[in-house]
């Protein structure tokens, strides 16, 4: 009689292409970029890195009422984007933005959602970062956790009915794998044989709960094989991994008609969210480390720079004009009207009801009757 | 003989013969109507007395076996998804032949994972599939109800119109026989309190063939409210409901019986017991009118209000819960529209305010009989007698 023990004695290894200082792992498994697609990376992680440092701000001086950063995560942003095609539906937790950035979401159109004005394509119906869209094959953001795992086995069924070259995409963090969901949908997705590429941002800490208090086992790669899916470990700050192993995975999920889990290491490095002061739960010198020491963005830029693709002068030009463009962005989303008053009675269905109809004309007879108790900067 | 014929057709239909015994219809010997108070429970042997009739006649079960059947045929994307609704032909028999016709990939056996399934159905709707999501009963749909208010309900409104979740989550609803209170739950006014669903429940087999065929072929979400009990009865069907394109709008409630005197509003197996009361009544000199509502949201107020302009009195009954229960909306919306026609304070029948026991007796007293409702169409026609009975 053996029990099979908790846990190995080794833990699962961690894929990697470039050490921690950006230089390439000899015998690594590597797939190569071209310095078109390199540089691309490159930009859009700083970005992103942009343009959350500057939405947080704008935040906290009580421009809009919400706002959660990506700082720390901007290899798995980025480079799964990279590796995956246009075709590929996106359900994501809400700290991957950056994949809709790399698929052509404007400065302008996150400051709209975050300003929730006239012009943001989801008219304003959902609080800051939860943005969408359907032309970029992203599905809008929801809050509650690891919902979209199994919708993305939906999604993924759907793929393979239509016998479509592509694949679902969802991505969770630690935190969410606690949740009924991930089990349902890892389970599921084994039985039906669905193109999935399931990718876990473990980052240590979902709001203040360590990932020692969210499971007792080896991280999440482990609960791969426990539903029959074939898994991989890799190290999340190192975006030539991330991007070689969500490209190898997506194959796998396509040709093979199979779900695939990849598990990617990294590090919170802002708080949970604006509602949230981390400092409070863990040491300033723990953060500071992997800002800095550990950044993705630096380590990146390193081999970027060593290849004679980057420079100093281009990167102080790219930070200071995506500044730029996003306070122009900014000013422009908070002067741009909120939605008009229609905009809060339609697409609760698909053909309106009569009572919201009713309704809707009642308020705009009453808005008519005392305009003076009626905001200005709403539209009727 | 009509006994045993009674029997042998309910037994066909998949019921133990301890349950027949429990209904009072196997008894050492056979009351001549009227008699010892379990004689009142016949909620399915009800019309085999009509046989010989030309009207062709339809079980509910056959019913939506067979609105399941034509949509599928007439649109790919419409799938069947949910526990045993495979091999096994559906926990109650209604997806049978299904999986045999259209193969396993439209008619899917899942894993035991209602929160799983759920999420999937939704999933696949939000790329463009027509999925039926089965829940073994809608007890067991509290546990994926975040699915279905959360990322089905609110989508089309979160998304600004981008998503638009065309799924429809069906099974058995309300109180059944002997099961208990985790199997006889109503969730009609829990989901119909949503903005973005739509909750539909059939009573007859013309209600359940044309009430599911709209709710598959609308594309916002539909919560489709059947009963268990009501699957082995039978209706007569015309033969424009047997047509395959027969189709009943949704939002519109159905004057089952034509009355003056009191608006009787029923929905589901309800409405067969509002029939039972309002024929009591008859006898009386109370001409009740008796509204099948088919749709709980959105609700017809229009019908139910004209009919009480019409009548001047209200009775709502229900099987479910009584605290914000369908028939409290009801009150309220005629309350709000008709309040200058009403003649008598309004009357609110719904099941006891108590988990559902198990003992038959006690069942017996948890949820409303005919003559709840009887009693209460008196009350607001001013006819009772006054005393104190238990309501």
């Amino acid at each position: 009689m053996r029990f099979i023990p908790e846990s190995s004695e080794k833990r699962v290894p961690c894929f990697r292409v470039l050490d921690d200082n950006g230089e390439l792992i000899k015998g690594s498994d590597f797939q190569q970029v071209s310095k078109e697609v390199a540089v691309k990376m490159y930009s859009h992680m700083v970005t992103l890195q942009v343009m959350d440092s500057v939405l947080y701000e704008a935040q906290r001086q009580g421009r809009f009422s919400f706002y959660l950063t990506t700082i720390g995560e901007e290899a798995i942003n980025i480079g799964s984007a990279a590796a995956l095609s246009a075709d590929d539906f996106i359900l994501p937790q809400y700290r991957e933005p950056g994949v809709l950035l790399w698929r052509g979401y404007t400065l302008q159109q996150f400051a709209n959602q975050v300003f929730a004005n006239k012009a943001d394509d989801g008219k304003g119906r959902q609080m800051p970062i939860h943005y969408g869209s359907k032309k970029l094959n992203y599905i809008t953001i929801s809050s509650p956790i690891a919902t979209q795992l199994p919708q993305a086995v939906g999604v993924a069924y759907s793929l393979k009915m239509e016998k479509k070259d592509a694949c679902a995409v969802a991505y969770t963090g630690d935190g969410g794998t606690s949740e009924g969901d991930f089990h349902a949908a890892l389970n599921f997705a084994a039985v039906m044989e669905a193109p999935v590429v399931f990718i876990c941002r473990n980052n240590g800490w979902a709001i203040s709960t360590n990932i020692s208090e969210q499971f007792r086992s080896d991280g999440i790669v482990v609960k791969g094989r426990a539903y029959g899916i074939r898994s991989i470990r890799v190290d999340g700050n190192d975006a030539l991994a991330v991007y070689t192993a969500v490209q190898a995975a997506r194959e796998m999920a396509i040709s093979e008609k199979r779900p695939v889990l990849v598990e990617a290491l990294t590090y919170r490095v802002g708080h949970h969210s604006t509602s949230d002061d981390s400092t409070k739960y863990r040491t300033l010198d723990e953060i500071e480390y992997w800002k800095t020491e550990r950044s993705p963005i630096n380590r990146f830029r390193n081999w970027v720079e060593r290849q004679g693709w980057w420079s100093e002068q281009e990167e102080t030009e790219l930070r200071s004009s995506i500044k730029k463009q996003l306070l122009q962005a900014i000013q422009v989303a908070e002067k741009t009207e909120k939605p008009a008053i229609t905009e809060l009675f339609s697409d609760v269905y698909d053909v309106p009801p009569s009572n919201l109809a009713e309704q809707e004309k009642q308020l705009k007879e009453i808005i008519q009757t005392y305009p003076q108790d009626y905001p200005t900067d709403v539209p009727v | 003989m009509v006994l045993l014929l009674a029997v042998n057709m309910v037994t066909r239909a998949g019921f133990s013969l301890k349950q027949l015994k429990m209904w009072g219809i196997i008894r050492q010997k056979v009351a001549a109507g009227g008699g010892s108070p379990v004689a009142r429970i016949r909620p399915v042997v009800s019309n085999l007395r009509n046989y010989s009739s030309a009207v062709k006649q339809m079980m509910v079960r056959e019913a939506l076996n067979s609105a399941l059947d034509e949509e599928m045929s007439a649109d790919p994307k419409v799938f069947l998804m949910g526990e045993e609704v495979g091999e096994y032909q559906g926990a109650y028999k209604i997806s049978k032949g299904l999986l045999e016709k259209y193969g396993p990939e439209r008619v899917l056996d899942t894993p035991i994972t209602e929160a799983g399934f759920t999420g999937i159905g939704v999933g696949a709707a939000y790329y463009g599939l027509k999925p039926v999501v089965e829940f073994m009963t809608f007890n067991f749909s509290m546990q994926a109800i975040d699915h279905i208010i959360n990322s089905a309900a609110k989508s089309n409104y979160m998304s600004s119109g981008q998503i638009s979740v065309p799924i429809v989550f069906r099974g058995p609803n309300g109180a059944a026989a002997g099961v208990g209170a985790q199997h006889s739950h109503c969730y009609a006014a829990w989901y119909a309190s949503v903005p973005g669903l739509k909750v539909l429940s059939p009573y007859s087999s013309e209600d359940a063939r044309g009430l599911l065929k709209a709710a598959i072929r609308d594309p916002d979400p539909v919560v489709f409210l059947e009963n268990e009990l009501l699957y082995g009865e039978s209706f007569p069907v015309s033969a424009e409901v047997l047509d395959s394109s027969f189709c009943l709008p949704i939002g519109k409630a159905k004057i089952e019986r034509e009355g003056k005197d009191v608006t009787i509003t029923a929905f589901s197996k309800i409405v067969g017991l509002s029939l039972k009361a309002a024929e009591i009544l008859a006898k009386e000199g109370i001409s009740a009118e008796v509204i099948n509502l088919r749709s709980i949201r959105p609700l017809d107020r229009s019908t139910i209000n004209a009919s009480v302009r019409k009548t001047n009195r209200l009775v709502t009954v229900e099987e479910g819960f009584p605290q914000h229960g369908v028939g409290a909306e009801i009150c309220a919306s005629v309350i709000e529209e008709s309040f200058s026609y009403l003649d008598a304070p309004v009357e609110r029948i719904a099941g006891a305010d108590v988990p559902m026991p198990y003992a038959a007796n006690l069942e017996r007293m948890a949820v409303p009989q005919v003559e709840d409702i009887v009693r209460a169409a008196k009350r607001a026609c001013y006819r009772s007698v006054p005393m104190a009975a238990a309501a």
